[in-house]
């Protein structure tokens, strides 16, 4: 299949390519940007112009509740939410039913993503068996069967050493470890950021040091055990200062932030809202300045969604009661125009952090236009102004306080190993 | 990104007439002045022969506690009972929530009783937010105490008693003392406190019993009774529940009560004429000496009478409120 994808503006970080020019894709490779290849008749061609075309995007972090509760979410679902929303990889955390502890779980997840066929899903591991936090689970095992990383996600390894052990064992291999920082005791109970909104609502508050006092001891076991380590959804500026302090010191650590702890702080949580009961919580106005400030810095180096799809019920509660999370596959990209609408940085820096640094920390070869790269392409409309509503948003899960809200640059077209999965063919 | 709407003005008609009673925040001094007017005229009612009023004859009120109270609930059924309002008390703590029913359904199955009021009780902050925005905006829900967020008719009857003995609130130093942390009556009481005028408001006890920046509410904290409590024309005890002990918050009751139980040494560095309040039940010799309970400056019994017309007060308040909110049942009809 020959593809032209003619007059867009071809933004791929990876090369430093920023210009209006076509793309060519053969075989479900890219196999041209400018020039067209020798003998190369398109069989499809799309009218790029006025859109950006950019590598597909690469989200951090989505669950997409495949296995477990099909009533918030499955890999069919959650795929075509992703595709719509220009996202082609998406990395799940391993907290299924059942856990990512074992390879029949993931290769279970390879076939589900594969038989639904519109993206890749590279699941992260469990770092430890069941998540319980004493036992190693199989990493090369799991690693054989797609996993890309691992994590414990927000369950605690209380005990430090068996930490050391699982991060010298991840070293030893050379694989990736996932924090998602929270220390259980500091956390527990609580609901929001804990701070005067939460003194006034009387909810239970999780406090700052429930973040960087995990993130403090992982630093430590991570400089001691060697290996390579990623801060996943940072919420606190004190945790940007920490990872910052490291890498300055020449530590391989990486991060990354959700679009809603960047736009979003705790005051939004006055009056209850339910959509704004988000694990890691919305903190202070400060929080988020130093999480901007960290992304513009080079010490945060990718966005991500943190997408949760929740049923309704799940929702319908007094705030404490509700499941904490909110969908964000949809509204990743033109949420995080909002922040080159607002100069915080241009285009291709905002497309960087969404396509080729997510990859680079991964160790993905996708994320760029490279001749030859498998063609995971997003065409989207940066001007487009759109809803997102309950009737056309493809995740099962409609949990999100951007829904119907006025959103600004919409995906077109995406395209997934040079096969067009957004739109859906008819 | 979000316009910031005032989430207490749900509470409110559009003509801003209470149909809710959810939060002493946000409401204007007209509205609280009103309450306590009309609590005042239900004060002298009680004393007499006669202690019932038609206001909600015909109306099914709904007390629904989720948490045990014994206090409240009774208050509450007298209240709506001299209203002459049809009253059932649910206590649901151990009913329908342990058979995995969610608060929605119980709600929406009371809802279709045709019922007018709930008075709701319940163990999450918000669950009358929640219920007033989300599940029957067109009953009218008095909080009776959610979580640790709120207990407006708690904080209303302690003003109307306030306001008996001392007449003005501007020129007043209040204290609260004790589990501030854990306290919806704390926070209701702060909220009516600083809109009625007073400015010298006080907290006293522990960090560990202090929530992050209560400073913003418009308080004075103090870790320190002693300097508390100085000239103060008000003591508003709170109660310390004692499984507070168990959770590494204070070191046992005995040292709670050393440094921040209200003795009659500690209330003498007070004015002279200085009351005591306590929502109740009390804990003698924890957070309240017998001898300061008994004694005349503690008006913890008046207390628990003006909650009777504080109740019906907001009772009668809502009930009309709501009433004029709905759309008219026969006009809809023709």
């Amino acid at each position: 299949m020959n593809i032209h994808i003619k007059g867009g503006r071809i933004i791929d970080p990876a090369n430093q390519l920023d210009q209006i020019a076509d793309l060519y894709i053969s075989d479900g490779k890219i196999s041209a940007v400018g020039e067209a290849p020798n003998g190369f008749v398109a069989e499809t061609t799309i009218d790029a112009s006025d859109k950006v075309v950019c590598p597909g995007l690469i989200d951090l972090c989505a669950h997409a509740r495949e296995p477990g509760p099909s009533q918030k979410g499955s890999i069919k679902t959650e795929t075509m939410a992703a595709v719509a929303g220009g996202i082609t990889t998406m990395i799940t955390p391993p907290t299924t039913s059942p856990i990512i502890d074992n390879s029949a779980v993931a290769e279970l997840i390879k076939d589900r993503c594969n038989e639904a066929g519109r993206m890749t899903i590279k699941p992260m591991g469990a770092l430890t068996k069941g998540l319980e936090g004493e036992q190693l689970a199989p990493m090369m095992a799991l690693a054989s069967s797609g996993c890309i990383a691992f994590t414990n996600a927000r369950l605690p390894i209380a005990n430090s050493l068996v930490m050391m052990r699982c991060l010298e064992y991840a070293a030893t291999h050379d694989l990736l470890v996932i924090f998602q920082a929270q220390d259980a005791a500091l956390a527990k109970g609580g609901c929001m950021h804990d701070d005067s909104t939460c003194t006034r609502l009387g909810l239970n508050g999780i406090p700052e040091s429930a973040e960087t006092i995990e993130i403090a001891r992982c630093l430590l076991l991570a400089e001691q055990t060697g290996v390579r380590a990623h801060f996943g959804q940072l919420s606190c500026e004190r945790s940007v200062r920490m990872i910052t302090e490291a890498r300055e010191r020449g530590l391989p650590v990486t991060a990354d932030v959700s679009i809603q702890n960047l736009l979003l702080t705790d005051e939004s949580v006055n009056g209850f809202n339910n959509d704004f009961h988000l694990i890691p919580p919305l903190r202070s106005q400060l929080d988020r300045a130093g999480l901007i400030q960290g992304l513009l810095g080079g010490s945060i180096q990718a966005i991500c969604s943190d997408h949760q799809p929740h049923e309704r019920a799940a929702k319908e509660a007094p705030f404490a009661d509700t499941e904490p999370g909110m969908i964000g596959l949809e509204t990743l990209l033109p949420l995080a125009l909002l922040l080159v609408e607002q100069n915080m940085l241009d285009l291709p820096q905002l497309i960087e952090k969404l396509t080729s640094e997510p990859a680079k920390i991964l160790g993905l070869e996708s994320g760029t236009l490279t001749t030859g790269a498998n063609a995971d392409i997003c065409i989207f409309d940066p001007t487009e102004e759109w809803t997102l509503t309950p009737e056309n948003s493809y995740s099962r899960g409609k949990n999100t306080p951007f829904m119907n809200y006025p959103l600004r640059g919409k995906v077109s077209y995406t395209f997934h190993q040079g096969q067009q999965v957004f739109p859906q063919a008819h | 990104m979000f316009e910031q709407t005032d989430p207490n003005q749900i509470q409110l008609t559009a003509e801003g007439e209470l149909k809710h009673f959810i939060t002493t925040e946000g409401l204007s001094l007209e509205i609280l002045t009103e309450i306590l007017d009309t609590a005042d005229s239900f004060v002298d009612m009680s004393a007499k022969q006669v202690k019932k009023v038609p206001l909600l004859r015909g109306k099914t009120v709904v007390n629904l506690f989720f948490e045990a109270s014994t206090r409240t609930l009774s208050t509450f059924e007298l209240a709506a009972k001299r209203l002459s309002a049809d009253v059932l008390n649910l206590n649901i703590s151990t009913s329908s929530t342990s058979k995995g029913e969610t608060l929605k359904d119980t709600l929406m199955t009371l809802h279709a009783m045709h019922s007018d009021m709930f008075v709701v009780r319940h163990s999450s902050s918000g669950a009358a937010h929640f219920i007033a925005e989300h599940v029957t905006p067109d009953v009218a829900v008095i909080n009776a105490g959610d979580g640790r967020h709120a207990h407006p008719t708690q904080a209303m009857l302690d003003m109307l008693t306030i306001r008996q003995a001392k007449g003005e609130f501007a020129p007043l130093s209040v204290a609260i003392v004790g589990d501030i942390l854990h306290s919806r009556v704390a926070r209701s009481q702060i909220h009516a406190l600083r809109t009625l005028g007073v400015t010298d408001i006080r907290v006293i006890a522990p960090n560990t019993l202090l929530p992050r920046h209560i400073e913003s509410l418009g308080v004075k904290v103090y870790t320190n009774m002693q300097q508390g409590i100085k000239d103060v024309d008000v003591v508003m005890m709170l109660r310390l529940q004692k499984e507070r002990m168990n959770s590494a918050l204070l070191p046992s009751e005995s040292e709670f009560y050393k440094l921040y139980g209200l003795t009659m040494d500690k209330l003498a560095l007070a004015k002279p004429d200085a009351i005591v309040m306590h929502p109740g039940p009390i804990n003698r010799g924890v957070e309240i000496a017998s001898s300061v309970a008994d004694c005349e400056r503690s008006l913890i019994l008046d207390q628990v009478t003006n909650g009777i017309a504080v109740r019906m007060a907001v009772m009668s308040m809502a009930m009309s409120g709501q009433a004029k909110s709905r759309p008219n049942p026969h006009e809809a009809g023709e």
